[in-house]
């Protein structure tokens, strides 16, 4: 069996990227890591994804795919003998990729608008969506995991990753504005949910610790300033 | 045991349009409703409450929302004929990627076309047509973006093609003049029976935007 060559262009710190290196980790492929530089990108990123400049980007026998929700499904579906990331039932892998749409279209990037709205009010307003959000992933867990510990049933899967790899960031935002996102009185199963994906083997050492995503964000917002100034 | 395959829709979406194609290319019998959208049907709202959107395929009584993931479970459950997605891997991956390139640019990108203020409007159409190079950067000199067939990409874009009509009569501008190369695909799709059944008169789209500018305040 001849054995394929992958590498990850991606930096530490993204969600995106730690998406991928999970699902690396679940099928045990053996990657080489390339730490990009977001702030002046290389010649292979602007060459491997000329249409976004985006990391991830996962190179397989030196083909290039972008976007962390294809990556995800490609590594599945070219290592088909590893454990499964996505459901094998086609019902239930459509309401994963629709929940796994949700999250990356209307879930997520409300913590991103909370962080630039300015103002109480504004800020309020989108707190209200993030609660009604916030809710209907509460239902959809329970409903999914069917009383099991994962979306994915009793191992993690495509939408444990997807949403899962969000966490470190969602807690860099819990502390920075000293809220709480993820409130276990309002979603209890997924507060659960939170602590064993976080202490799976497959997760732990790949999800950085928000005190260090933290300094990111930190490194972030000034540079934010200083280009505003 | 037969099927029961509902699909909700509206005649005028390119949404809903793809799956008219799916569903085509796969010869399923399916019961067509269209959707009033200023007044939502009850099964509309009950079948996707999360966005209250078509199109829904309601296949044996579940709903399944979002267009493409409605065109990859066609694809799975119907799996015995006219493959939508290539067989291997990384052409998968490749054909992923450039639908979700569709659905990320062109919709949001011909809607400004049709609401932009007349001062934006150069803008807004330079922008589509930029969309639309890059996709023909991307077709090449194959004769289908998914290669020798017809497949997930093309399904995904042809819809836009019977906008294109409204498009460049509010953009006051010809595409064909600009991307040739990508109507001369779309007249190659349209002579698939799936695709030219499925596409809405570009008269009615153009009537049904007048419509809409007209509620949107626009003219």
């Amino acid at each position: 069996m001849t054995t394929s060559s992958v590498k990850l262009l991606g930096v530490w710190a993204s969600p995106y990227v730690n998406r991928v290196e999970i699902a690396l980790k679940i099928k045990s492929i053996e990657s080489e890591f390339i730490q990009e530089n977001m702030l002046n990108k290389s010649e292979l990123l602007l060459k491997s994804n000329p249409v976004y400049k985006k990391i991830p980007v996962l190179f397989h026998d030196e083909k290039p795919i972008c976007e962390s929700l294809v990556i995800l499904q490609h590594i599945d579906e070219a290592w088909p003998s590893g454990p499964s990331i996505l459901p094998s039932d086609p019902y239930d892998r459509a309401i994963a990729r629709f929940w796994a749409s949700y999250i990356d279209e209307k879930w997520y990037p409300l913590i991103v608008d909370f962080t630039n709205a300015e103002g109480k009010e504004a800020k309020a307003a989108v707190l209200e969506k993030m609660s009604e959000g916030n809710l209907l992933l509460e239902e959809a867990f329970v409903k999914i995991s069917k009383g099991k510990s994962f979306f994915g049933g009793d191992r993690i899967g495509y939408l444990d990753i997807v949403l899962g790899s969000l966490l470190g960031w969602v807690k860099v935002i819990e502390m920075m504005y000293e809220m709480k996102i993820l409130d276990e009185t309002k979603m209890p199963s997924l507060a659960e949910w939170d602590e064993r994906f976080c202490m799976d083997n497959v997760v732990k050492d790949i999800i950085p610790q928000p005190e260090k995503l933290v300094e990111v964000y930190r490194k972030y917002i000034n540079r934010k300033k200083a280009t505003s100034n | 045991m037969s099927d029961q395959v509902v699909l909700l829709g509206t005649h005028v979406s390119m949404f809903a349009m793809r799956v008219k194609i799916a569903l085509a290319e796969k010869g399923i019998q399916y019961e067509y409703k269209e959707e009033n959208l200023m007044n939502k049907s009850p099964l509309l709202l009950q079948m996707n409450p999360i966005h209250k959107k078509i199109p829904v395929l309601i296949h044996n009584g579940k709903p399944v929302c979002e267009s493409l993931i409605i065109v990859e479970y066609i694809d799975e459950v119907w799996k015995d004929k006219s493959p939508l997605l290539p067989s291997d891997p990384y052409k998968r991956a490749q054909a992923r990627f450039w639908a979700d390139y569709v659905d990320k640019k062109i919709y949001d990108g011909g809607k400004k076309i049709w609401t932009t203020k007349e001062e934006d409007q150069e803008a807004a159409n330079k922008e589509f047509i930029e969309y639309l190079k890059v996709l023909e950067g991307e077709l090449g000199d194959k004769p289908y973006f998914g290669g020798e067939s017809f497949g997930f990409v093309d399904m995904a874009l042809i819809p836009y093609y019977s906008w294109f009509p409204a498009y460049e009569k509010f953009g006051k501008f010809s595409i064909e003049a600009v991307c040739p190369k990508f109507v001369a695909w779309a007249k190659r799709c349209m002579q698939k029976e799936s695709v030219s059944k499925s596409l809405y008169d570009p008269d009615k789209i153009s009537d049904f935007v007048v419509m809409l500018r007209q509620r949107l305040g626009i003219a």
